[in-house]
């Protein structure tokens, strides 16, 4: 995933909303624009079901003619072990970025929302610009910054790299949270005798954990699939991406299909799971209350 | 605060020359306030009047710009809110959505290691009638409910002074009435100090022992229920705990006990006990529940003042009683309530009456008139909405 | 831009700011790693963009000058390429907006009454972002390839000349670009549409408005910030894709965009001047607009 593709995942399902209306139409011919609807997503899922399907082919070499039905690349998906080295470093790299871009991003966040301090719209600034600078000036800025510092290209440049660009949007993610917590709460722990930290670590922390959850899942998932970047500082390290560009040319093995399959339907579990459990917990509460 | 102890009990709270500035704006300006121990105080005033500035001054969560905060005799001026044995009560209850209601009112416990932490929330449920509910979780409760653990989380610590932040608020009518019985009871059952922060006059009269009333940073009078409603001082007062008619006009006339002050030649006779001013220029008031309206002219009596002749301009029955507005030529508009002893209204729009009363019943203010409208504001919709149907009707009936 | 939406509740209001030597230790870590990874990177760029081949040097040998030349000649020997970039970047942006749009209003407007059904729809909308972009695109050049049932198909139909493809064309590019960037231009409208009070149209149609009128005169100027959003966001990535454009995927001979031309310049030819200054071409072109939507939107705003 870029790291526009991750900022955009922000922009989904939860602000106020007003009142639903029923039984209202506004024209455009009611059965029109669910059709569209329709057919747009379909559309939109084409790639995926032809990337899962082909992940079922008896390939050989190569992964574009269907050749019949097999579970073998399933069972045997280490069998071309470039493509379990790259997905290994991609997954080191995705844990190490992920931690630390989160414990970074998410101390900014609460200074931002809480706190006074000068050059607030600098720092604004500094962190929105990430986001905004297309990937391969990222890329190309680092790779120099090294070039010129000497330090050789691999696995530390490709972390150091990740957690470079995911900061912005752990940032972002967790300001959105911290900026629901009812500042009362925690005037609430200290009116109640807790010191500055017992008030972090009790009230604060366990309140913004869903928010750095999310923001740590939502890095993870950008650096997993980062490849421009990645590409230009990563030497002759492999990632997954990366494998995948370089395959590109001769032929992608039915094994790589495998694995973005497995990480696409978990990734769906993950998504709907949280979907049906808030929606659990707001029915129970809407019950009771 | 040592931890591991309660209070004793309530103990004194002192505000000296307290001044609080915010970036634009300065909220409370030398403010000094007493407040005896184990006494209910409500601090009543309307919103931005810096009441709640004051609340959060106490409890240690804004710090003051001048001035000294005493609570029972020792200055905690600089003391964190952990350090101070105060507990407050928050408008939006506070409670952490990520622990049981028993975690919650055991929290101050645990934070000052106080022994038997689960044992004395528990206790603390019962009194307020929800140790059934205390592994439940805050959204999972009520408003009503929420608020009363939210007043078990506080008053557990035995705090010397406890503060509460218009609590009652998002309460419906009846629930709020139940609520206002149910913390007077604690209140005087535990033996605290309350300081009770609201913008509903009737709710600070209900409940408390002594009433300060806020404006603009400032306590313009501070008094008994009684004596600020029945004796205001201020217009302010006089206007923002129910309601007034007030004449503005000159002391023509004194006596040993009275003045007399005219107005469009009436003549509005005052106790000099009850008036605040006794020369010059001054306003004078009598509340609408205090007025007579009488439908024929009445004989002049000492001890009663009379106003008239006038028109009803206005009739609302409420109920309980009746509001009528009359319109008396050279002194404005009188609101009058009265009260349905029988059937509904018994004066109809537009008769002829005079309004009097006891002079007794006057009060004068302090209030230089030069500040203050000579006549009561007319510019409330209701006046308008009357003024604008009579310029009408008269127009069609020349039509 | 309205990132607000990750809060799964409402922002309160939140209590003044308080000045504190803690907000110094809190943003210290971070904003040092920016500046030290984002912001240095952008400098080297700067003068790695002015620099000189070393004379009688390897090549990927430079030193520091301060060789303006680096930059007409790329515009020179690139021009087109800048031009390309900017020109399928802007047509992605249309399409993709063109598409978006109903989708993001029926999820957003129309299915307000199945909330349920809106969120799976969006998690449809997202799902894309589960599978590799590399991939996606590989998927489609399979799809769209000459030998594909597709392609095949339309020719069949006489829908497409017998030697033509389509893979390989700039139209491919488009459509791969388009196609990636439709979940950011969705999501954004999403969330300005869905914010939209229908009240407003209902009084628009009480005021003798047609539903198409409504639409223009009410609807898409209250959703301008979603459009905004989601056109900023589209472009920008857009105008330096390589993916799309590389040969390997969709794009063709005629097809190179500015990022695959950085590319190359950096890690094959290591003509590292060249590719830093087409980069600052890139970066300056964006900052152009990222200030000027900062100018109308101030800098609160933007996280």
């Amino acid at each position: 995933m870029t790291v526009q593709e991750g900022l955009v995942l922000g922009e989904a399902v939860t602000a106020p909303k007003p009142p639903v209306r029923r039984g209202t139409r506004f024209g455009l011919g009611s059965w029109l624009l669910p059709a569209y609807t329709l057919i747009a997503l379909v559309f939109l899922l084409i790639p995926i079901v032809y990337t899962f399907v082909f992940s079922f082919n008896n390939s050989v070499k190569w992964n574009i003619v269907w050749r019949g039905f097999t579970l073998d690349k399933w069972a045997n998906v280490c069998d071309k072990a470039e493509v379990c080295e790259a997905f290994g470093n991609s997954l080191v790299i995705g844990v190490v970025a992920t931690v630390c871009a989160t414990i970074l991003g998410t101390m900014i966040a609460i200074a931002l929302v809480r706190y006074r301090f000068r050059f607030r719209s600098a720092i604004s600034l500094l962190l929105f610009l990430p986001m905004a600078t297309p990937e391969v000036v990222l890329g190309a800025g680092l790779a120099a910054e090294f070039l010129s510092a000497g330090v050789e290209k691999g696995l530390l440049t490709i972390i150091i790299a990740h957690v470079m660009f995911c900061v912005s949007f752990v940032v972002v993610t967790v300001k959105a949270r911290v900026s629901t917590l009812d500042p009362a709460l925690e005037e609430a722990g200290r009116d109640l005798y807790g010191s500055p930290s017992q008030v972090f670590w009790r009230i604060t922390f366990p309140l913004l954990l869903p928010g750095i959850v999310a923001a740590a899942l939502l890095s993870f998932a950008l650096s997993f699939d980062d490849f421009i970047i990645t590409n230009f500082n990563s030497g002759t390290t492999s990632t997954f991406p990366k494998y995948i560009y370089i395959s590109a040319a001769r032929g992608i093995p039915a094994e790589a299909n495998v694995i973005a399959s497995a990480v696409f339907i978990l990734a769906i579990i993950l998504v709907l799971v949280s979907q049906i459990s808030s929606a659990m917990r707001r029915k129970r509460q809407a019950r009771i209350g | 605060m040592a931890s591991g102890a309660f209070a004793e009990s309530g103990a004194d709270l002192e505000l000296l020359g307290i001044t609080k500035r915010f970036p634009g704006f300065t909220a409370i300006e030398h403010l000094d306030l007493t407040i005896p121990a184990g006494s209910f105080f409500a601090l009543l005033g309307p919103s931005g009047c810096g009441k709640t500035t004051t609340l959060r001054l106490v409890a240690g969560l804004e710090e003051p710009t001048e001035g000294r905060i005493l609570i029972g005799g020792k200055d905690v001026t600089t003391l964190k809110p952990y350090q101070r044995p105060v507990n407050t009560v928050f408008q939006s209850y506070a409670l952490f959505p990520h622990m049981t209601v028993l975690e919650n009112v055991a929290f101050g416990l645990r934070r000052r290691k106080i022994a038997d932490p689960v044992a004395k929330a528990q206790e603390a449920l019962r009194l307020v009638e929800l140790e059934h509910l205390a592994t439940r979780k805050p959204q999972q409760l009520s408003g009503g409910q929420q608020q009363r653990v939210a007043l078990a989380r506080a008053v557990v610590n035995r705090p010397a002074l406890l503060l509460l932040d218009e609590p009652l608020g998002a309460l419906d009518l009846k629930l709020r009435r139940q609520m206002q019985l149910e913390l007077k009871s604690i209140q005087e059952e535990v033996g605290l100090t309350f300081l009770h922060v609201t913008h509903d006059q009737e709710e600070a009269m209900t409940m408390a022992d002594t009433v300060a009333v806020m404006n603009k940073g400032r306590i313009e009078q501070l008094g008994a229920p009684e004596e600020l409603y029945e004796l205001p001082r201020t217009a302010f007062v006089a206007n923002f705990l129910g309601q007034s008619n007030l004449f503005t006009g000159e002391v023509v006339g004194t006596t040993s006990t009275s003045i007399t002050v005219g107005i469009e030649g009436v003549k509005i006779v005052v106790p000099k006990a009850r008036a605040q001013r006794h020369a010059g220029e001054v306003t004078v008031g009598i509340r609408p529940e205090k007025l007579h309206l009488l439908t024929e002219e009445p004989k002049v009596e000492t001890g009663t003042n009379v106003l008239g002749p006038g028109r009803v301009i206005d009739v609302s029955f409420s109920g309980v009683s009746t509001q009528y507005i009359v319109a008396i030529p050279g002194v404005g508009t009188v609101i009058v309530f009265s009260q349905n002893l029988g059937f509904g209204p018994v004066i109809a729009d537009g008769a002829e009456v005079w309004v009097g009363w006891q002079v007794d019943h006057g009060f004068g203010l302090e209030d230089d008139p030069g500040e203050t409208p000579r006549f009561p504001a007319d510019t409330d919709t209701a006046t308008i909405a009357v003024q604008k149907k009579r310029a009408l009707m008269s127009e069609l009936e020349e039509a | 831009m309205a990132f607000s939406a990750f809060a799964t509740g409402t922002a309160q209001e939140q209590a003044p700011r308080r000045k504190s030597k803690i907000a110094l230790f809190l943003l210290l870590p971070g904003i040092l790693y920016l500046a030290l990874f984002f912001l240095v990177p952008l400098v080297s760029l700067v003068i790695t963009s002015f620099q000189a081949p070393i004379p009688n040097g390897d090549i990927g040998e430079y030193q520091t000058a301060f060789r303006w030349e680096n930059y007409t000649d790329a515009i020179g020997l690139y021009g087109e390429h800048i031009l390309r970039s900017f020109l399928y970047a802007i047509a992605a942006t249309i399409f993709a907006l063109l598409f978006s749009y109903p989708l993001a209003y029926f999820i957003g407007v129309k299915a307000r009454r199945w909330p349920l059904l809106q969120n799976l729809m969006l998690v449809l909308v997202i799902a894309p972002f589960f599978i590799s972009f590399l991939l996606r695109t590989l998927a489609w050049k399979s799809i769209l390839s000459d030998e594909s049932v597709v392609i095949t198909g339309l020719k069949a139909l006489a829908l497409m000349a017998p030697d033509a493809h389509f893979t390989g064309t700039p139209a491919a590019v488009i459509f791969g670009l388009t196609y990636n960037f439709i979940p950011f231009m969705t999501l954004p409208l999403y969330s300005t549409l869905e914010r939209l009070d229908t009240r407003l149209l209902e009084a628009g149609g009480d005021l003798y408005s047609r539903p198409s009128m409504t639409f223009f005169t009410v609807t898409v100027p209250l959703s301008m910030s979603g459009i905004v959003s989601g056109v900023l966001l589209t472009f920008i990535p857009a105008a330096g894709d390589y993916i799309n454009a590389s040969r390997d995927f969709l794009g063709g001979t005629g097809t190179a965009m500015m990022g695959n031309v950085i590319e190359s310049n950096f890690l094959v030819t290591l003509n590292y001047p060249a590719a830093a200054s087409l980069s600052i071409i890139l970066m300056a072109v964006i900052l152009v607009m990222v200030t000027a939507y900062v100018k109308r939107s101030g800098t609160e705003d933007l996280l």
